[in-house]
């Protein structure tokens, strides 16, 4: 029973699932639009509710067990307590019923979002920029055919792109396009049409029950 | 006789055999409109659009560029709609005649989308046939995968350097198949940390992915007869925003120096950074994602990459599942399939003239 209730519930949301792909009807859309708008948003608050228990879980028992770095913990329940009560009560732009303006210095949720948040996130995608250029040297070190034949190919390919490329050889360019365009395109092409059979097996696996490692393996 | 003359010579020749008919294989409230182009069409501005419900008063609904002959008109279903063509060319301007009655309609069935439902049905009946070979007791042979094959090792390595290791499920939503995938190994992976009494640290950015992981890993510590060895606060919630998730798996790998990363789901840009962060801690990493776009960066800083569909055969290919394998089997053959149409729908558009991409259409 444990199983089978699980085991139906996928059967049915999954057939849910394809149905409104053929059948353009508004009854069937509209389904479908519920179940995929109004069901999984509340499913999600749900869920939502039990992550950050288990967030806050995890960072109290670190501070109570004072494991490595436990201070930093501090920084994120406090973090987390204040900006929930900036959320909470002073609305997202400062609407609610606590005031969020000190004289022109405003502390909404939304004012914290775009001048920490933002910053931060942008700081980690800066730091793309750096493990770029060291995995391209890693990736270009020629230790084996493969690696040198990608050597081989990204040096065409940025010479190729390059003014300098042109004045080489006016084939260059022309070369380099046509390593981007086909043997490029060839490879993605094959790797995705693997991925879209393999997507479409896996959710039929899934959806008749074949597949059952998400509830901890196969047998009744 | 000079003004009959100059009429003659100005006079637009109208859009004729305006044909309106309820768009086919939609949800409704859409109806298409054809007609043949003014015989001067090359001098006119553009085509405008006129509706009626009585056939009477006709209003202005839309406009078209000249030599465009189709227009789609949103309407209420269950109303009948006349409709009549105009031609402009400055000032001027002459009416078609009107199109007969219309009425549109919800369908039941998208026609257009048969042919990908035929291609599901017989995809479907390839894994079906073979699972139920699987089932019978044959079987059937699975090549080698690099990535698959070292999570033993990868387990057992972390055991013996009492180090944790590390799954990384990705930023994908519950309804990725690349996380659904990744949730399959997950289940597998924590089997054997069960099994070699190894810490597993599992991060997330999506609650609902979180929820299911947890249940997973609890479940896969029972089936091992483990369920005392299971740290709920293993598996744990972390954020939703994609960097702040970056950097706090970084934080992890940094910290904790897990002895093996898993990288496995739905990944865009932080995948670099994981998987950089993940080579400079030493730790052996096994990544795999169907983002074609991330591949390259995990082949670069990874041990092994479970390529695209690699990842949706891991489960089967862990666990040595007959049934699975037998999916995995009619996966094949439904690949052999479509390459063979391929290759001949390639010969017979090269060599002949037959329409043969109507057919996919």
């Amino acid at each position: 029973m444990k199983r089978t209730i699980p085991l139906f519930l996928v059967f049915i949301f999954g057939i849910m699932g394809i149905i409104p792909f053929i059948i353009p009807n508004p009854i069937v859309q509209g389904t479908d639009e519920f179940v995929r708008n109004n069901l999984l948003k509340i499913l999600a608050a749900f869920a939502l509710i039990l992550g950050l228990g288990s967030l806050l879980k995890v960072h109290m028992d670190k501070i109570r067990r004072r494991r490595q770095n436990w201070g930093y913990s501090w920084v994120l329940i406090i973090s987390f307590i204040i900006t929930s009560i900036i959320g909470l009560f002073g609305g997202v732009a400062g609407t609610g019923i606590l005031p969020t303006t000190i004289g022109s210095f405003s502390f909404d949720v939304w004012t914290i979002y775009f001048n920490v948040e933002v910053p931060l996130g942008s700081t980690m995608f800066a730091l793309l920029a750096f493990f770029m250029a060291s995995a391209a040297y890693r990736a270009f070190r020629a230790r084996s055919t493969e690696a040198t034949l990608l050597l081989a190919s990204a040096f065409i390919v940025m010479l190729g792109v390059l003014p300098l490329g042109e004045r080489i050889s006016p084939h260059l360019p022309s070369f380099a396009q046509w390593i981007m365009e086909v043997p490029n395109v060839a490879g993605q092409r094959g790797i995705l049409l693997g991925v879209a059979l393999g997507a479409l097996a896996t959710a039929l696996k899934i959806i008749l029950g074949i597949e059952r490692s998400w509830l901890g393996g196969g047998g009744e | 006789m000079t003004l009959f003359f100059l009429i003659g010579i100005f006079a637009l020749a109208p859009p004729t055999a305006v044909r309106a008919y309820d768009t086919p294989d939609d949800g409704g409230g859409a109806v298409t409109i054809e007609w043949q182009l003014s015989p001067d069409d090359a001098q006119l501005d553009k085509y405008e659009i006129y509706r009626s419900e009585d056939g009477v008063d006709y209003e202005k609904v839309g406009f078209i560029g000249a030599g465009r002959s189709r227009y789609e008109d949103e309407t209420e279903d269950g109303k009948n709609y006349f409709y009549k063509i105009v031609a402009l060319m400055n000032t001027m301007r002459i009416f078609s005649q009107p199109s007969q009655p219309v009425m549109s309609s919800a369908q039941w069935i998208n026609r257009k989308k048969l042919n990908i439902f035929v291609a599901l049905f017989i995809f479907g009946t390839f894994i079906l046939y073979f699972t139920y070979y699987a089932r019978r007791g044959k079987e059937f042979f699975i090549r080698k995968i690099a990535g698959l094959q070292a999570i033993d090792d990868a387990v057992g390595r972390a055991t013996e350097m009492g180090k944790p290791i590390l799954y990384c499920p990705g930023i994908g939503y519950i309804e990725e198949i690349a996380t659904i995938a990744s949730l399959n190994i997950l289940g597998e992976v924590a089997k054997k940390c069960a099994q070699y009494d190894t810490k597993l640290i599992n991060p997330h950015l999506d609650p609902i992915v979180f929820t299911v992981a947890r249940e997973i890993v609890k479940e896969s510590y029972t089936k091992v007869g483990r369920p005392d060895a299971f740290d709920p606060e293993s598996v744990y919630y972390i954020t939703d925003l994609q960097f702040a998730y970056a950097a706090a798996v970084d934080g992890i790998m940094v910290r904790e120096r897990p002895a093996t990363n898993f990288l496995i789901g739905w990944f865009r840009a932080e995948s670099l950074i994981l998987a950089e962060t993940g080579a400079s801690t030493g730790a052996v990493q096994i990544a795999g994602t169907d983002q074609v776009s991330q591949l390259p960066f995990f082949v670069t800083a990874c041990d092994y990459t479970l390529i695209g569909e690699e990842l949706y055969a891991a489960s089967a290919y862990i666990s040595k599942e007959p049934l699975l394998l037998g999916a995995i089997k009619g996966e094949d053959w439904g690949k052999l399939i479509i390459g063979v149409v391929l290759i001949a729908a390639s010969l017979i558009g090269l060599l002949t003239k037959f329409p043969v991409l109507n057919l996919f259409r």
